[in-house]
């Protein structure tokens, strides 16, 4: 077993230090010390997306990414996104476009689609899918969610 | 289906038998107005029918508290279908309050009447009246109460958002104060009527409309709680141990290297071997550590290269012949082919999860599960426990598509909490679900049929090895025909699946109409209505070739572009769509969907919105059998376990959908979320005959030439 470390870092803008492996998959820390369960477990291999959470801003996938490379970051995560009451305007996208089915993907899509239009304001279509690639959805509610998201994008370029 | 009989779906359970102590354990509601349909309040878990809550179940369904809270209670679950908004609706519709006032709990077996397994799409045919039932004598009874206060005739008041009014004389009572009201126990004591109105679909004013998720916010702030987040005070994470291949025996193992570790809890109980740990890290140290002592003695098991050979030599009491033999001998043309489909999985993409905890002798587990009072009962007799010991809550979970009807890991998670003494969380990983939850049978259709030199159909020989009897009855009017399915010995553990074995018959008998079509040299279109009588499904078909352009496309045929169509009935409602693919030519020929035009009906539609998620998800969830997934298994082991491998559906799949919901206001509604899966496939394969010239009778449907994964 590897020895435990401190591993500091912000998540949702609250400074948190956690001792522990630093092999362990962020997803885990987050999920198990942190209590923060809207990160989801969906297929341990960084395929469908639903474990994702921004990492200074980008977009990673926690499942496959170890708790030390997190050392020293700015995590968010879905709870960190809403203002008290008010929602962020792409959680707004997919309430107003009724962009989910069971939901166990709409976190990890959410927070792509943040991290997108942070780097990318005015993203073209096909920036957007390819972004989304890397998302599954089982409930293949693919049509009504690039809606939510090109509300989202569309909601970005209006001043 | 006999009113009688409780809706049942095949499945093979996993025979868990840890039996413990016996105690007894009681759920209470709060105080206020509890209505239940033909017989007294009391507790669910004590008077539980098996079965659906039809009319008339003795089954608690409305709680109205003194401070006006509406609660409804049902024992269908939520994993994405809309089963919490419709019968949301449902409960608001008859109760005449907006349904923002409705709260609606959901399978917790402690609390809410057994509705039986949500499957088979029998929430709405089956749980919409029920809970409008038991809303509307709700209702009559506050009618009742407000009127016999006043002293004027129930017929004479009304309820309306809330309240019931007394229009002549302009009084008003609030459900809440009603519920407060001293005059309750005698308005109990009176039973509700049988005959209570529920609303006419012309009246319908929550019904009908696109009331979205109820609980959506929770589900976009991460703040819901899906039951793989479920947190206990003290609890574990665990991990079991798993078979190196299908059918393995465990000859030894060396726990000592788990227990060893620091917080590590092993747990063995016969061949169940699993841990619990602090940390699912931990856990998963700990099982490596002792998985790797383990001894194991495995097992002959066919490959998926060899199954469909494997099935038919296994084939129940053997296929019945085909006692047309007359027909086909003076047929005009004659069609026999063989049409196979492959074993996929649901991959819902919340795995199977579970907490369990047990307090004094009493076991709660809070897991995802199309099936509560079924795990309810198989916890039950898992652990030779009473009725009144176990407790399931179903969190709305992370899809289901009729693969969560088996309660394995739940008990799995309660004999790991048994033995650590503490809550315990599991969480199966995706390998394990790929490989040791249940999946979609694959089938061996062979079919046999005749036409006369007109180009009727004389006779319809239609024999499903395996997957199921789901729609093996054909819509279309033949001179003869039998419809069978055999049972097989299927080396993979197989059950339910969305739609069951309709989507694979589907796919045999809407290829074999094309192919017949074909022989007696008349279009697809034509072919089908010259048979059919069923003026839905000719409805459905009639309005998806025309809204695709059918006749058009047929005649103006260009380059690598295909057109197909297909239809079908199952489960009262009636689908038909058509496609188009595009032929990719290159090294290996590939084809992409790039047009879907679908039309659905289902009779009244309840919500239009979730209907058309669900037709839509349908269609998209259906292209991966169709295109690409299918389980490959050698030597006792699954060799695709991962989404890196097994290939579902994503963005890039979708195509351009024209979707169209017929509305049947006329006519009784039915479940919608499993039929509109069972026209794509077949509609894609005639697509790729129109294209290539070539008949591809296999699910998945590939080009010939092209390249297994």
């Amino acid at each position: 077993m590897a020895t435990d470390k401190a591993i500091a870092f912000t998540v949702n803008g609250q400074p948190r230090t956690v001792t522990t492996d630093p092999g362990r998959p962020l997803l885990e820390v987050l999920r198990e010390d942190l209590g923060l369960t809207g990160t989801k477990y969906g297929c341990g291999e960084g395929r469908c997306g639903a474990c994702t959470v921004l990492v200074g801003g980008k977009s990673v996938r926690s499942c496959v990414t170890p708790v030390g490379d997190a050392d020293q970051q700015a995590i968010l995560t879905i709870e960190g996104l809403a203002k008290g009451h008010a929602l962020h305007p792409v959680q707004e996208a997919f309430l107003a476009e009724g962009a989910l089915q069971c939901g166990f993907c709409t976190p990890g899509l959410i927070l792509e689609v943040v991290g997108l239009l942070e780097g990318k304001p005015n993203p073209t279509d096909a920036e957007i899918l390819a972004k989304l690639e890397g998302h599954l959805c089982r409930c293949c509610h693919y049509p009504r969610i690039l809606k939510a998201v090109r509300r989202a994008a569309a909601g970005r370029t209006q001043p | 289906m006999s009113d009688e009989t409780p809706y049942t779906e095949p499945v093979e359970r996993v025979a868990y038998d840890f039996g413990l102590s016996r105690r007894s354990f009681v759920q209470v509601l709060g105080a206020g107005l509890l209505v239940s349909v033909g017989e007294g309040l009391g507790l669910a878990a004590e008077r539980r029918p098996r079965g659906e809550g039809r009319r008339g179940d003795p089954a608690a369904r409305v709680h109205i508290g003194k401070d006006g809270a509406i609660t409804v209670l049902t024992g269908k679950v939520e994993m994405g279908q809309g089963a919490r908004a419709e019968l949301t609706q449902a409960a608001a519709e008859e109760l005449r309050v907006p349904p923002s006032r409705i709260q609606l709990v959901m399978a917790d077996t402690s609390l809410v009447p057994d509705d039986g397994i949500t499957a088979g799409s029998r929430t709405t045919p089956s749980t919409v009246p029920a809970v409008r039932q038991g809303a509307a004598a709700a209702r009559e009874i506050l009618v009742r109460l407000a009127s016999q206060r006043w002293g004027v005739e129930p017929a004479t008041v009304e309820a309306r958002d809330g309240t019931i009014a007394h229009a002549a004389t302009k009084r008003t009572l609030t459900y809440a104060e009603l519920a407060a009201s001293e005059d309750l126990p005698k308005a109990l004591g009176q039973p509700a009527p049988p005959d209570v109105a529920m609303a006419a679909v012309k009246e319908w004013k929550v019904l009908g409309t696109s009331l979205p998720r109820p609980n959506a916010r929770d589900l976009v702030t991460g703040a819901h709680k899906f039951p793989s987040d479920t947190v206990r005070p003290g609890m574990l994470y665990g991990k079991v141990l798993r078979q190196p291949s299908y059918g393995a025996r465990l000859v030894s193992i060396d726990l000592g290297p788990a227990k060893a570790m620091e917080g590590v809890v092993v747990a063995r109980d016969g061949s169940f071997v699993g841990v619990a740990a602090p940390t699912t890290h931990r856990a998963r140290q700990a099982l490596a550590a002792i998985a790797e002592t383990a001894k194991w003695e495995r097992a002959p098991h066919p490959s998926s290269k060899e199954v469909f050979d494997y099935l038919r030599q296994r084939a129940g009491d053997g296929a019945p012949k085909n006692p047309f033999a007359d027909e086909l001998a003076k047929a005009a043309k004659t069609l026999r082919q063989t049409y196979r489909v492959a074993y996929v999985q649901h991959a819902p993409l919340e795995t199977r999860a579970a907490v369990a905890e047990w307090s004094e002798g009493k076991l709660t587990v809070w897991t995802g599960t199309q099936n509560p009072f079924g795990y309810h009962r198989e916890l039950a007799g898992a652990f030779g426990l009473a009725n009144d010991q176990v407790r399931v809550v179903v969190p709305d979970f992370g899809g289901g598509f009729g693969g969560k009807h088996t309660g394995e890991a739940a008990v799995e998670t309660a004999r790991l909490a048994k033995a650590a003494g503490k809550p315990v969380s599991l969480h199966w990983t995706r390998e394990e679900e790929f490989t040791w939850a249940y999946f979609r049978p694959a089938a061996v259709i062979d079919v046999e049929a005749s036409l006369d030199a007109k180009g009727a159909l004389t006779s319809w020989h239609f024999i499903n090895i395996n997957s199921g009897g789901a729609a093996v009855d054909t819509p279309y009017r033949a001179g003869k025909a039998q419809c069978r399915f055999v049972r097989s010995d299927s080396p993979l553990r197989q059950g339910s699946y969305r739609t069951l074995a309709a989507t694979a018959n589907n796919f045999a008998r809407e290829c074999a109409m094309d192919e017949l079509a074909a022989a007696a040299g008349v279009d697809p279109l034509d072919f089908r209505l010259a048979h059919l009588d069923n003026p839905r499904l000719r409805a459905v078909l009639e309005e998806a070739t025309k809204r695709f352009g059918w006749a058009e496309r047929v005649k103006n045929r260009q380059l690598d572009v295909g057109v197909g169509l297909a239809c079908g009935t199952e489960k009262g409602s009636y689908v038909a769509a058509c496609v188009e693919i595009r032929i990719s030519r290159g090294y290996q020929d590939q084809f992409a969907v790039s047009r879907v035009c679908q039309v659905f009906e289902c009779g009244a539609i309840l919500n239009p919105d979730n209907l058309l998620a669900q037709v839509q998800g349908c269609i998209l969830m259906g292209l991966g059998p169709a295109l690409r997934e299918e389980m490959r298994f050698e030597k006792g082991e699954m060799l695709n376990p991962r989404f890196r491998s097994y290939l579902v559906p994503r963005f890039g799949d979708v195509p351009q959908l024209d979707i169209h919901l017929l509305n049947r206001p006329d006519l009784p509604s039915v479940g919608g979320g499993e039929t509109p899966i069972i026209a794509i496939a077949p509609a894609i394969a005639n697509a790729a005959f129109h294209a290539t010239g070539t008949r591809i009778r296999e699910m998945p449907i590939r080009l010939p030439g092209a390249k297994e994964p």
